[in-house]
């Protein structure tokens, strides 16, 4: 089992934080991780972005170069790594700010209004936790909650009263792919 | 066992540096190893130890020179335009037989360059860099594990040869996160030389220590030297480190370090499944640089050929060169500028030159 996925989206849209919750959560269940950022003028505004691989074998290479899955936050992304996914990938559209669907189709598209599903939740800023809901739902990586005490964790003390609404967002986007 | 953390490769840098027992750290803001002094300048304080931002590569350099000469546990770390700064007080520092760490998370270039990953600082990590005949122990690491391990064990290398010791990392390396157990694996049991050099202020108790690189006259000047390469010959005999991975009955023979090791090892993976069995030396000392391991593989009847892979224009080939010594054709394949090699296009390289598909 091995997933090579790329997290990406605009600088603020919260693709670094789930792609080291995926990490951290792949780690907490014995699989090996590796998780590697875009540190270059794109997330000085443009498209952010991150690579993680979990497997049960030997991480080689910690780039993604054919993602198995994607996690698409905006628009730019989507035209930037739809055509590097594998064929069969899953690619998980945030479809309240992307308004086009996937091209090929050789890959799984989702289409999860990530944004207007954060906002009724009354707080736009979860709408990545809405995508990894889906994502998480999709793949079963992790149980649910092994990722709810990672995020805990990487919340800390100091943002202990966002857990509430990450951990429903991260159900409402679970929810979606459930159905 | 110890409990699993995640961790950015620069930040295990910085806690492996306090584990060693490092309490003076001077350095000067460069992407991409920011994290390092970041990470240091809060933990640091909470060691009882100093970390100071100079206000340039060559204050800092410098500055760790003062403290080495002190006899501190002290380490710099920059990414490769700093280091260019750094190599006038680099030779100095090696002149003067001054133990201490020092951090190169390399990126692009020549020139300002860019901030991506790079390993095209490998001629100026094992080479010289700075002028004179001088050596670093130039230690790269592939995965943030090893990373740790390294920096400790770097620390004591430089105590006991009282001589710099670089770690050679690149962008992937210090930015990437991976688990670690926060602790040394294995600690090599190293008799470590009391510091009776250092200019610890002697109050007329002892004759003066002096730390210096200047002399004119060149009978000296040769005898320090003497001394010097007497110590870089124990040195080339003593710490070679390498790793080799399913060599024997290999078809071909991938030398590769750092962040390249391990592309190489998806690489052998990706090549297997077309039937093409390879095999990995993974030099972990590139200076001193494992020739003997290198020039076996040129006795192995099996192997048709060994390639270099770089992120580089090619500059560890040549010391594969010098050890195979013409018993096996050594090929190269390296991408620049920051661009990282990916395992398909090395695979493609290969298929050709052995002309499979």
């Amino acid at each position: 089992m091995t997933h090579e996925v790329i997290m990406a989206g605009f600088g603020g849209q919260g693709v670094m934080s789930i792609g080291q919750l995926l990490t951290h959560a792949g780690m907490e269940v014995g699989l090996n991780v590796s998780w590697y950022p875009s540190y270059g003028p794109e997330m000085r505004g443009g498209t952010a972005f991150c690579h993680v691989i979990v497997s049960d074998e030997f991480i080689g290479s910690p780039l993604v170069t054919s993602p198995t899955d994607l996690i698409i936050m905006n628009r730019p992304s989507l035209d930037k790594f739809e055509q590097t996914a594998a064929s069969g990938a899953s690619v998980f559209v945030n479809s309240s700010l992307i308004d086009r669907e996937v091209k090929r189709d050789d890959i799984k598209a989702y289409y999860i209004p990530a944004n207007d599903i954060a906002n009724r939740l009354g707080n736009v800023r979860v709408a990545n936790m809405v995508m990894f809901g889906a994502f998480l739902a999709c793949t079963g990586i992790a149980p649910v909650d092994v990722v709810e005490l990672c995020f805990k964790e990487m919340l800390g003390p100091s943002k202990a009263h966002m857990i509430d609404v990450n951990r429903k967002a991260l159900r409402e986007g679970m929810k979606l792919v459930d159905k | 066992m110890a409990q699993k953390v995640l961790i950015k490769g620069n930040e295990a840098i910085g806690e492996a540096a306090i584990m060693a027992g490092c309490r003076h750290f001077f350095g000067y803001p460069i992407t991409p190893q920011n994290e390092v002094a970041e990470y240091i300048s809060k933990r640091m304080p909470e060691a009882g130890g100093c970390f100071l931002q100079a206000e340039s590569e060559l204050a800092a350099i410098n500055m760790v020179y003062g403290a080495a000469g002190a006899g501190a546990r002290v380490m710099t770390s920059s990414s490769s335009p700093g280091i260019s700064l750094m190599q006038e007080g680099i030779s100095y520092i090696a002149a003067s037989e001054l133990p201490c760490l020092i951090v190169n998370v390399m990126r692009g270039g020549p020139g300002l360059g860019g901030i991506q990953p790079s390993q095209a600082d490998y001629f100026q990590a094992t080479k010289g860099g700075g002028h004179g005949d001088y050596r670093l122990v130039v230690l790269a690491p592939s995965t943030i594990q090893e990373m740790i391990d390294l920096i400790v064990e770097g620390f004591d290398i430089a105590d006991q040869y009282r001589n710099p010791v670089m770690i050679l990392a690149d962008g992937m390396l210090g930015q990437m996160m991976e688990p670690v157990v926060l602790e040394p694996k294995k600690r090599i049991e190293r008799q470590l030389p009391a510091k009776d050099w250092a200019t610890t202020g002697c109050d007329g108790s002892r004759p003066r220590n002096v730390i210096n690189s200047l002399f004119m006259i060149p009978e000296q000047l040769e005898q320090r030297n003497l001394i010097l390469i007497d110590k870089y010959k124990r040195i080339e005999q003593n710490e070679v480190q390498y790793q080799s991975i399913d060599i024997e009955g290999s078809d071909v023979v991938l030398v590769a370090y750092g962040t390249m090791a391990r592309i190489a090892r998806t690489v052998a993976k990706k090549a297997k499944e077309l039937g093409i069995s390879v095999g990995i030396l993974r030099p972990i000392t590139l200076w001193p640089f494992p020739y003997d391991a290198v020039a076996a593989i040129g006795d192995m009847p099996n192997v048709k050929a060994v390639f270099s892979i770089e992120m580089s224009a090619g500059q560890m080939v040549e010391d594969i060169k010098l050890g195979i010594n013409g018993k096996k054709p050594v090929y190269f394949y390296g991408r620049t500028g920051g661009m990282i090699p990916s395992p398909n296009e090395i695979l493609d390289y290969i298929c050709d030159v052995l002309e499979v598909r």
